[in-house]
Order: structure tokens, then sequence, then C-alpha cells
């Protein structure tokens, strides 16, 4: 039996800079954040972010590590603009493709299933045509003769992904109420990292649909308790609100200075601290 | 003390809105925003009783807020392209023709504004019915031409082919001025009715293109005390509809 535990650091290791890495959870929902905030400390950079965008954009934006970045939005949900992500694409810090939420989704179908594109008919008559210039139409082999957008596959070189619960071989459970796209970021990533709340041996009397993510899609596997901080990951947690309300309104070099120049233990504890204060 | 007197404009809105959702059977009523929630709430409650609604997460629930089916993004989307589904989208700019914008303002590639992004408004736009609701009218917003189209409007659903125009269609917009539709030859804008103690000329005056007037601009409808009753007492008892369109 293979045991793919590994630590963000070793995760981190495998990234390279110029990489393309798709990130999962929505908004600011279930994301890899100890992941991400792993990133952060290391010298990766250059990167093509492929993300349903929170604030694992904001941070990276914020830090300069996009050059590129695929996405339909970012935003914080309870905050609807990322300011980061919004203050990064003012000053023009990265280009960005942006494209609409099902054709996100039928590009990751596509690199998951192996398949140059798939057809869309969303897209069409907006703009996301005027500001994607290489997004390519097809034409429907059969009698109804229909045009469609010809989504490109979005094929990622890794994915990071936040799960509830997984094993050391890679398997992943979702215990929350949606399992947004991670299974497909997973699959359509040459290589994934799924991070989990807790390693369990097994799963034991699991409702079999919330066994989300197949090993044989899965690289390595950490387990980072409270690794969607400050994102939401129901049921074990919600959203941070408060914390998130920080993160937002604090000027970026000083919220990385207090919360981000350490390891994760570091950082828990540094929010800890910031909660204690509060009260 | 008539109705007319006692309603505030909040509640003209949120009528409007419900009524957008009036005859559409048993499809997903997706409003964005507190006033278009609580008029798909209330449409649901009175004379829309098949609509489907969600908790704002994954679940559809029932009048009692009991699950009644699970509704992840993935299905959602399918949900937009199989047209069972009629949205209420916010805009932060909307033109004569319906098009939207809820991704920036000014050049795309570096934005004065950046805002959401054009997140679903694409799919949305071109798969199933999409409304909109405006809660400040004012030339921002109701602008010539959008930086962005998000929404597609009809002129632009039109040029990109029948593929486009297939299942498009935008059923009304309402601001807290009045509502509005498309039922023009060549699909531009019209003033359907204003809401009570707003004139016309106020309407087009915080507009920035010329609106399609009918011979007679009428009021929006007055509600009935059952639904009066319920959007005071049952849906926003708190009175953050007043929060969000103030009586003036």
């Amino acid at each position: 039996m293979t045991d793919k535990t590994m630590t963000p650091e070793d995760v981190v290791s495998r990234l390279r800079s110029g990489m393309t890495l798709g990130i999962g959870g929505w908004g600011s929902r279930r994301k890899p954040m100890a992941l991400v905030r792993a990133l952060l400390r290391s010298d990766v950079t250059d990167l093509t972010v492929v993300s349903y965008g929170g604030p694992d954009v904001g941070l990276l934006a914020a830090a300069g590590r996009i050059r590129r970045l695929v996405a339909a939005f970012a935003t914080l949900d309870s905050i609807p603009l990322e300011p980061h992500f919004r203050a990064a694409r003012q000053r023009g810090a990265f280009e960005l493709t942006e494209i609409d939420e099902a054709m996100f989704m039928w590009g990751l179908h596509a690199a998951a299933n192996r398949l140059p594109f798939l057809p869309v008919r969303s897209g069409l008559g907006s703009d996301v045509m005027r500001v994607n210039p290489a997004l390519k139409t097809v034409t429907s082999p059969y009698e109804d003769g229909e045009t469609f957008v010809a989504m490109p596959a979005l094929r990622m070189d890794a994915a990071l992904v936040h799960l509830h619960r997984a094993d050391r071989r890679g398997n992943g459970q979702y215990l929350g109420p949606d399992p947004y796209f991670d299974d497909l970021f997973c699959e359509a990533a040459d290589e994934a990292y799924v991070s989990c709340e807790r390693l369990v041996d097994g799963f034991v009397g699991a409702v079999p649909q919330t066994l989300l993510v197949k090993r044989h899609a899965v690289t390595g596997v950490v387990e980072t308790p409270n690794g969607a901080h400050f994102t939401s990951c129901v049921p074990d947690y919600g959203r941070d609100e408060p914390f998130q309300k920080l993160y937002a309104t604090t000027p970026w070099p000083q919220f990385a200075e207090r919360f981000l120049s350490g390891d994760e233990k570091a950082y828990q504890s540094a929010v800890q601290t910031w909660h204690e204060e509060q009260q | 003390m008539s109705a007319t007197t006692t309603t505030t404009r909040a509640e003209y809105c949120a009528i409007a809105c419900a009524d957008a959702w009036r005859d559409n059977g048993e499809v997903l009523a997706s409003p964005m925003g507190l006033i278009p929630s609580i008029g798909a709430r209330l449409a649901q409650r009175t004379f829309s009783p098949d609509l489907l609604l969600t908790d704002g997460e994954a679940m559809i629930v029932c009048l009692d807020g009991a699950a009644e089916g699970w509704l992840p993004y993935r299905q959602h989307l399918t949900m937009v392209s199989g047209g069972r589904r009629h949205v209420m989208m916010g805009a932060s700019q909307l033109d004569r023709f319906g098009n939207q914008n809820i991704s920036c303002i000014g050049d795309w590639q570096r934005p004065a504004r950046q805002l959401l992004g054009v997140r679903g408004a694409p799919v949305n736009t071109l798969n199933n019915p999409v409304s909109y609701w405006v809660p400040t009218h004012s030339k921002r917003v109701f602008v010539e031409k959008v930086d962005m189209i998000s929404g597609v409007g009809y002129d632009s659903a039109a040029a990109a082919g029948p593929s486009a125009t297939r299942y498009h269609r935008i059923p009304r917009v309402v601001s807290d001025l009045g509502v509005f539709d498309f039922a023009t030859p060549n699909r531009t804008m019209r003033l359907a009715s204003v809401h009570p103690g707003v004139t016309v000329e106020e309407v087009q005056e915080a507009t920035g293109f010329a609106l399609a007037l009918p011979d007679e601009v009428p009021p929006t409808r007055e509600p009935t005390p059952t639904e009066l009753r319920l959007i005071r007492t049952v849906l926003d008892p708190e009175g953050r509809r007043d929060r969000e369109v103030p009586t003036p």
C-alpha cells in the first residue's frame, strides 16, 4: 500500500515556477488555504492559476505570484468583492483569462476526459469572446447545425484541493453540502495534492457518495487541521467572518507580516492570538 | 387608509419582482439579493406554488425550510442549461438592449474598477430566462453601452446567431423606480410601469438612454392584503427591505 502522506512543504517542493496550478473550492469555501500559505512561503512564482476564485486568488495576487489567472470571478462571498484581486487587476499585475462558470466547468471536464475541448452554448454573444480572441467555435455535425463555443480543456500541471477526511492512499471524503469541483480538479491535473482536516484509516460506515476523490488521481495527502481557514469548511467549521474582514481591510504588507511570516503552526497561533485580543 | 398610501416603495419592488415568476411553473427561482429573494418567496407562497427555491447553498427547500432536494453547483449549472430556471440577477451596468455588466468598469485590459467577473451571466442569459434587479436607478447603471458584456442583451444575442437566440429571454427589469420589459419591435427597453409616487419624467431623467414608452404608463400594481401581510410578518419582519430601498 502506497503511503502518500506528506507535509505542505513537501507539496510545495514539487511545484515549479511557471506551472499551471488548479485550486479547488469555490469563492471563500473549502479552499486549500494551508497549501496556499505554504506556497506563499516558497519562491514559486509566475503561475497560471485556475480557480473559482476566492482568497486563494487574492493572496497569490497580492504576493505577486500570478502571471495569468483563469477564472469566472473572485469573491469572498459574504464580502462580494475580493479586495486584493481587485487591486492587482487595477494595477495590471497579471493577465486574465475571463470565462463563464459553465465554460470553466466544461474545461475541467474536457481535461479530465482527455478531450481537447467540449462544446458549450455559453460565451456566445458575450464579451467573453471579445476578451479571449483565441476562443474558437464549432458547428454541430448533426442536423441542427448549431454553432457552439469550443471550450478548450483546462489541463493543469498540479491541483490543490481541501477535503474533510482522507486516507493515506489518497482517497478523499467531503462532508459538506457541495463537492464543488474538487474531484474534477484532481482528474484534470497531472498531479493532485489533497489536504484534509483529518487523516483516517478507512471509511467504514461512510455514505458512499461522500467518497469524492479517488486515489488514482492523487499524488499526495496532507493532514492540515483547520487548513481551510479562514474559508468555510462546513460541517467541521464555518467561515471565520471576523478574520476574513480583517484580511479584506488590512493593508497587504501588514497582514502578511503578522500572519504569514512563519509556518502553518505560527499562522494558526497568530489567528488564535488575534481572536483573543478581540474579546 | 388605502393601500396606496401605506405600501412602501420597497414593497412595490418586492411585488414587481414576485410577478416576474408568475406562471413560470415548476422551475427554479434564483433570486440574487434581498428584494428579489422576498419576491421569489412571496411568489412561491401565493400565485406560483410550484416554484423551486434553494437555501442559497446546495439544498432545494420547502416553505418551512425543510430540504426537498440537493442542488450542488454542478447540478445547478445543468439546471441553467436545461432551462428550468428563472434567475433575477443584479447589474452594475445595463443598456437598452439588456446587455448587463458585473465584470469591471472601464477598459477590460486594465479596469478602473474591477468588480466580480462575468460569473455565470453568459451561461444564464443564453439558456434560461434572466431578469434583473437594480436597487438604485441611475445613469451610472442604466448606460448607453456596457463596458463588458457579461449577461447577453437582445442585440448581442441576435448578432451571435441562432444558437445564442434559441433560449435567450429577458422577461423584465425591476428598479426602485419602475418595471421595464423589452416588448418593442427592436427589443429595446420599455418602461412597463412606474411605482406609485414616481413620474415617467423622473425615470427617464435617471436613465442614460431613451426609454421606449407605451401611450400610457400604468402604475405598478398594488399588493393584495395577503401579500402585504406575508411580506411584513413572514418574509421580512425585520424590515430589511426598507434599508435596501427607502421610501422617499
